[in-house]
């Protein structure tokens, strides 16, 4: 029946309540305030950001505060430009957050592809290993993690200062390889064994056979490990103690010391383009994998 | 290592089979196996890496850690003097207090909020996906530029908080600058940079209940509040639980927002949290081994805590 009157499943109010006179007049009023509410919520503090960064830097100090810059200046955005050096920033970020991208799609991909489809010899022992990080506090690990990029077990290598020492942890992802995983498992087996038969061996099927059908959970893994090398604060700022080394996120808190607050607002306003940009793009897969990973209820 | 081992487990599988012609074939299929399995650690070789060193090793190093001191380079074991170290120090239990009360505030604002405001989204016929958007919009905010941006909002002198408290002829507040809400300041930060996952997240499961349910119950004649009770919380039972259990673990290690926004320890110590404490023993003191310690500390307790959490919900799952 829900089915019929509309795709949306049917919720707490039926349809019927809602066509009611009533109904509909609570219905509009909720929907307004739901609206304004939350468009000033979370619209609002962006546009004081946005605005915050053309106001002089005696009217972003002013009390009271003003709504709209009286005399916008554009400028304040080019001074945090190259007074915080946000392109320097910008460039480290990027560079961070693809070189990670780059190592956990190979690492990642290839160690779940082998899981779910060689099934090796304590394979799953494995596999349980890598999934019983999930259960470790992360915060617990930050010193032992510390100790050994400052000198690597065998290799003896200082990584403090390098981007390795950003890009190797985090191939140690378990919900990358549980996300994975589960999806090369969906895939039929089949398809591997007439590949085989055609003569393919595992790196061929997985290049031309899995990895063309797993676009989709690519997709989430890849936007995942962008966003997290961009959000991630601590760990960088122990790892890349050079403020020209540092990515965006933790050089504006470094760098804005002494530095006049409008200016600082317009460099968190350029700061957010980037990751604000890559959800308006991507917004489809990033919820669908926002709720890959959870259970059904 | 385990690729020897291969062989093994086919011959065992054999065991029975007597000697015959086809034991060539047999030991042809054999060398395949292991080559096979060659093949499949070779994909797995650099994942492996990564995490024993990174991950697996760091965790048995956490132990050792604790239970040694670094001085001039030259490392030596202390027993348990790290342990009674960090236990002893006079902000050993101020920063647990604070955990515990950030935690305590993310649950009553941070857990509830975003359970609420999905439930509102999920019966709304209209605007679903801007809405959807608005609320997931902070979370893609550089934590650095949330925070900072709140640090600016909350400012007594000139902040946009205290601006619309006055306007509505309302008290004003320190905010972070005083001891008594400088904790709870953050927390509102930080969930609204946060919460829009957890929305998202409650959105989907409240969309997989059966519409089924909520006829039956009309039926019945319940009002608004009892099909909440009555369907809607136990239908999402499973991903509250396990969301609380996230939110509280995750709280526990809270850093980042307290240091951006309080600079760490806030005014008279408020703020200091255990992760905090973990920070300046390693890295402002340069006393590793006490940080391991408090660390295995906090482990102790979410370890502790999430068992008991999980042997709870599992008996009231029996219950119910």
């Amino acid at each position: 029946m829900a089915a019929l009157s509309s795709p949306q499943n049917r919720t707490l109010i039926s349809s019927a309540t809602l066509s009611r006179r009533k109904g509909r007049i609570v219905y509009r009023i909720v929907l307004t305030v739901v609206l304004v509410v939350f468009t000033l919520v979370f619209i609002g503090p962006l546009y004081w950001m946005v605005t915050g960064g053309l106001k002089s830097a005696s009217e972003v100090v002013a009390n009271p505060p003003s709504y709209f810059p009286k005399h916008p200046k554009p400028g304040t955005y080019h001074t945090a430009w190259t007074q915080l050096k946000l392109a320097r920033l910008l460039f480290n970020t990027l560079y961070y957050a693809f070189g990670a991208l780059l190592f956990q799609l190979v690492f990642d991909v290839a160690a779940a592809y082998a899981v779910s489809k060689l099934r090796p010899v304590f394979g799953n022992v494995i596999l349980a290993g890598m999934l019983a990080t999930l259960m470790i506090p992360s915060a617990v690990l930050i010193v032992p993690q510390y100790v050994t990029v400052l000198d690597l077990p065998l290799l003896h290598f200082n990584l403090i200062g390098t981007p390795w020492a950003i890009w190797l942890p985090t191939v140690a992802n378990g919900f990358n390889i549980f996300l994975l995983k589960r999806f090369f498992d969906s895939i039929p087996n089949d398809l591997m064994h007439a590949a085989s038969i055609d003569g393919a061996g595992p790196l061929r099927t997985l290049w031309s056979i899995i990895l063309p059908m797993s676009r989709p959970i690519l997709g989430v893994v890849s936007i995942f490990a962008v966003v997290n090398v961009w959000k991630d604060f601590l760990w960088p700022m122990l790892v890349e103690p050079d403020p020209d080394k540092q990515p965006i996120n933790l050089g504006i808190n470094s760098l804005s010391q002494g530095v006049p607050e409008n200016v600082i607002i317009a460099a968190l306003a350029i700061s957010a383009v980037p990751t604000l940009l890559i959800f308006l793009l991507f917004q489809r897969n990033i919820m669908s994998g926002l709720t890959a990973g959870s259970l059904k209820g | 290592m385990a690729a020897t081992t291969v062989p093994e487990n086919t011959t065992k599988r054999h065991a029975g089979r007597p000697a015959g012609p086809d034991r060539r074939g047999e030991r042809r299929g054999l060398s395949r196996k292991v080559s096979a399995n060659l093949q499949a650690y070779g994909f797995l070789v650099g994942a492996v890496i990564c995490f024993l060193a990174f991950s697996w090793y760091p965790m048995v190093r956490e132990f050792i850690m604790s239970f040694q001191d670094k001085k001039r380079g030259v490392t030596s074991w202390v027993g348990m003097k790290n342990l009674d170290r960090v236990y002893h120090d006079p902000f050993f239990w101020t920063a647990w207090k604070n955990t515990a009360e950030y935690t305590g505030y993310a649950l009553v604002i941070g857990f509830a909020l975003p359970f609420f405001v999905a439930i509102i989204l999920n019966e709304l016929r209209h605007a679903q996906a801007y809405l959807r958007i608005l609320v997931y919009l902070p979370v893609m905010l550089p934590p650095v530029a949330g925070g900072l941006l709140f640090k600016y909002f909350y400012d007594p002198d000139y902040g946009l908080f205290d601006h619309i408290l006055k306007t509505l002829h309302l008290p004003t507040s320190q905010w972070l600058d005083s001891s008594h809400t400088a904790m709870i300041s953050v927390v509102i930060a930080a969930t609204w940079m946060s919460m829009g996952s957890a929305t998202l997240i409650y959105l989907a499961a409240l969309q997989n209940i059966p519409g089924e349910l909520y006829e039956a119950a009309d039926l019945d004649g319940a009002g608004l509040w009892s099909k909440i009770w009555h369907v809607t919380i136990p239908q999402t039972r499973m991903v509250l639980s396990l969301m609380l259990l996230m939110q509280i673990v995750a709280t526990m290690q809270e850093f980042t927002n307290v240091f951006v926004l309080a600079g760490g320890n806030g005014p008279e110590n408020s703020t200091m949290t255990v992760v905090y404490m973990i920070y300046q023993y390693g890295f402002r003191y340069n006393n590793l081994g006490s940080a391991a310690a408090l660390g295995l500390f906090l482990l102790l307790v979410l370890v502790v805590f999430s068992g008991v959490y999980t042997r709870l919900s599992r008996t009231s799952e029996q219950d119910g």
